[in-house]
């Protein structure tokens, strides 16, 4: 099915949960809600869902408006961060849950109970009760409870949040795999860019109850339309800084100047935010032409393969991430450079105003 | 360790002795009673018990205490179970006052109520019959029960309620199926609760029955004969009346210790 979401808004009491939502969700699309923690990513999927109506605008699935109709008389399927299962039915009954509801014959629900318990590897625990399984089989039986409804949306909230590492790394291949041969519009939210990135499919951004664009992930990505968006999809997160363009000079607001080349080659004379990513601040000396910003390290965090170095430099903090392991001592200057080809410039507004999809991500 | 273990016997030698001196007399012969002191039954007769168990005027309070008592239960805990879902799951006009109320029912003395429920249902034609008791105890035992119920239903995460409705249960089925298994124990406690209060109310049993539903408390208060009080078969009935408060704690103790831990206890 497609689902559409029209002007969709939720407030409640005084607040605004979202505004003004409208985002066109095709058959069988993978859509990634991306944003911090109180984004309005839990409310926009409750409102998809049909578990909360809101408060203005309609939601129309298939093109039919489905806006009031309660959830038992959907056909969705939900993850939940938390573990969510029925504690006193064992792992089996679990899965078969929405199956024997709908009233499928018992030889039906038996061979899609077992496809299921095998796509996700629970088999060998199907007679035990969920709290005596570990946390990712007990998402996992979560999951294949969401899989054998064969629903015709599937909404998964940050569902490898509390997983450990590697559960989350098999899982996360796995989800869209599983879902994509069902042709079902498949949901998920999740606090982590790379995850986005990973997943692929369409991304919207989510910044305070507002979805700041929607579009296929690797193009948001390269090409945000505004300075939220790029924070948003940025982590480590986006560095920032002032430059007024001047003819072909840049005055900096850390204090220094630069040529106006690269991202600033094209634009009008003014004053811009400049973000950059971590990965593309770098302290070695730089190759070809560059920006360069005198630093001071702050702290130096080691990660194994790669290293995050927090600088300071005229006021303002940016953070650098480089590979390999760079044991800085804190109050070491560095020449920090950045390719001034991998800015994104934003006008006084925060709309992108120039950065090359390419070459800025 | 051995003081220890003398305080102890101490202790509990102190909390038995009423019980010991009870099942003691019952066991005796009224003279034997009213003779002498005796620290055992020097001629044990069951004669106490066998009168209880075949005179209806005995064993019919009984029956009629065990009538009210579940007929109560069942109410008490039937009505508690909805609205203590409410009041864990929905926000709604005055909710917190409401709840606050029902639990402050709980702190006037029965007495107070023992009149206008004597007068109403001698108007509706409910006096002397079990219903009676049973009705006039929810007043204390619906409050109770809800509140022991909302401390556990808010212990179930409202996402299970959302998942039984995503995956397509009517209410009445996930509420039956789904959750009150999840919170079984404290259908327990309160079904425990409810059992031994009412149990062990004497003044609006008593007040709102005479013949015909006349409870084995009240009974017991009231047999005092040409001849004298008849002690032996009174502390026989004292026995028998511990005996299903007893077994009721026994059967659910486990319940009530998980409910101290999780619930509203």
């Amino acid at each position: 099915m497609s689902l559409v979401l029209e002007q969709v808004s939720k407030i409640v009491g005084a607040e605004t949960h979202l505004r003004d939502v409208s985002l066109t969700l095709e058959r069988g699309s993978l859509n990634v809600l991306l944003g911090a923690t109180l984004a309005g990513k839990t409310t926009l999927m409750r409102l998809m869902a049909g578990l909360d109506v809101p408060s203005s605008g309609r939601v129309i699935a298939d093109g039919r408006d489905v806006t009031g109709l309660p959830v038992r008389r959907r056909n969705v399927a939900m993850v939940y961060q938390q573990f969510i299962n029925y504690p006193s039915l064992s792992v089996y009954e679990n899965i078969a849950s929405p199956l024997r509801v709908a009233g499928l014959p018992r030889a039906e629900i038996e061979s899609r109970v077992r496809e299921a318990a095998a796509l996700l590897r629970l088999e060998p625990y199907l007679d035990r009760k969920p709290l005596q399984l570990s946390g990712g089989q007990q998402q996992r039986t979560a999951i294949a409870r969401a899989l054998v409804k064969r629903a015709n949306l599937v909404l998964l909230d940050e569902p490898l949040a509390n997983l450990d590492y590697k559960l989350r790394e098999e899982l996360r291949e796995e989800l869209p795999r599983i879902f994509a041969a069902s042709g079902a519009v498949f949901v998920y939210a999740t606090t982590e860019p790379s995850e986005a990135l990973l997943l692929g499919g369409n991304t919207a951004t989510l910044h305070q109850g507002r979805v700041t664009q929607f579009g296929p992930t690797p193009e948001v990505y390269r090409r945000p339309r505004d300075v939220v968006t790029a924070q948003v999809f940025s982590d480590p997160p986006l560095n920032t800084l002032r430059a007024v363009k001047q003819g072909g000079a840049l005055a900096l607001g850390t204090g220094g100047e630069a040529r106006a080349l690269g991202a600033f080659a094209g634009v009008p004379d003014g004053s811009y935010l400049v973000g950059f990513r971590a990965h593309h601040l770098e302290l070695d000396p730089p190759s070809g032409e560059a920006i360069v910003l005198p630093s001071t390290v702050t702290v130096s965090e080691i990660t194994g393969s790669e290293s995050y170095v927090h600088l300071a430099c005229g006021g303002h903090a940016f953070v650098a991430l480089v590979p390999g392991v760079r044991r800085l001592e804190p109050g070491t200057t560095v020449d920090a450079s950045i390719d001034p080809r991998r800015l994104f410039l934003f006008d006084e507004s925060g709309a992108l105003a120039s950065g090359d999809l390419a070459q800025a991500a | 360790m051995r003081g220890r273990t003398l305080v102890m016997i101490l202790y509990l030698t102190f909390l038995m002795v009423p019980i010991y001196w009870l099942v003691n007399m019952s066991l005796k012969t009224n003279q034997e009673i009213t003779t002498g002191l005796t620290l055992w039954p020097h001629r044990i007769t069951f004669e106490n018990y066998r009168t209880i168990f075949t005179d209806p005027s005995w064993y019919g309070g009984y029956i009629n205490s065990l009538t009210y008592v579940a007929i109560n239960t069942v109410i008490s805990v039937g009505l508690a179970l909805p609205a203590a879902y409410a009041f864990s799951r929905y926000r709604f006009l005055g909710d917190k006052h409401l709840f606050f109320w029902l639990l402050s029912n709980r702190m006037a003395p029965p007495a107070v109520f023992a009149l206008p429920f004597f007068n109403l249902y001698s108007a509706v034609g409910l006096f002397d019959t079990p219903w009676a008791v049973a009705l006039a105890h929810c007043l204390f035992n619906v409050p109770l029960a809800v509140w022991i119920l909302e401390g556990f239903m808010s212990g179930v995460p409202r996402e299970i309620d959302e998942t039984a409705a995503i995956d397509g249960y009517s209410f009445p089925r996930f509420f039956v199926r789904i959750f009150m298994p999840l919170i079984a124990s404290g259908i327990g406690v309160a079904a425990f609760f409810c059992f031994m209060f009412s149990w062990v109310e004497l003044l609006l049993a008593r007040t709102l029955t005479s013949v015909n539903a006349k409870p084995i408390a009240a009974t017991m208060t009231r047999t005092v004969s040409a001849s004298g009080m008849d002690w032996g078969l009174l502390a026989a009935a004292g026995v028998l009346t511990i005996v299903p408060g007893a077994l009721v704690i026994w059967f659910v103790r486990n319940y009530i210790a998980k409910g101290f831990a999780l619930g509203r206890v």
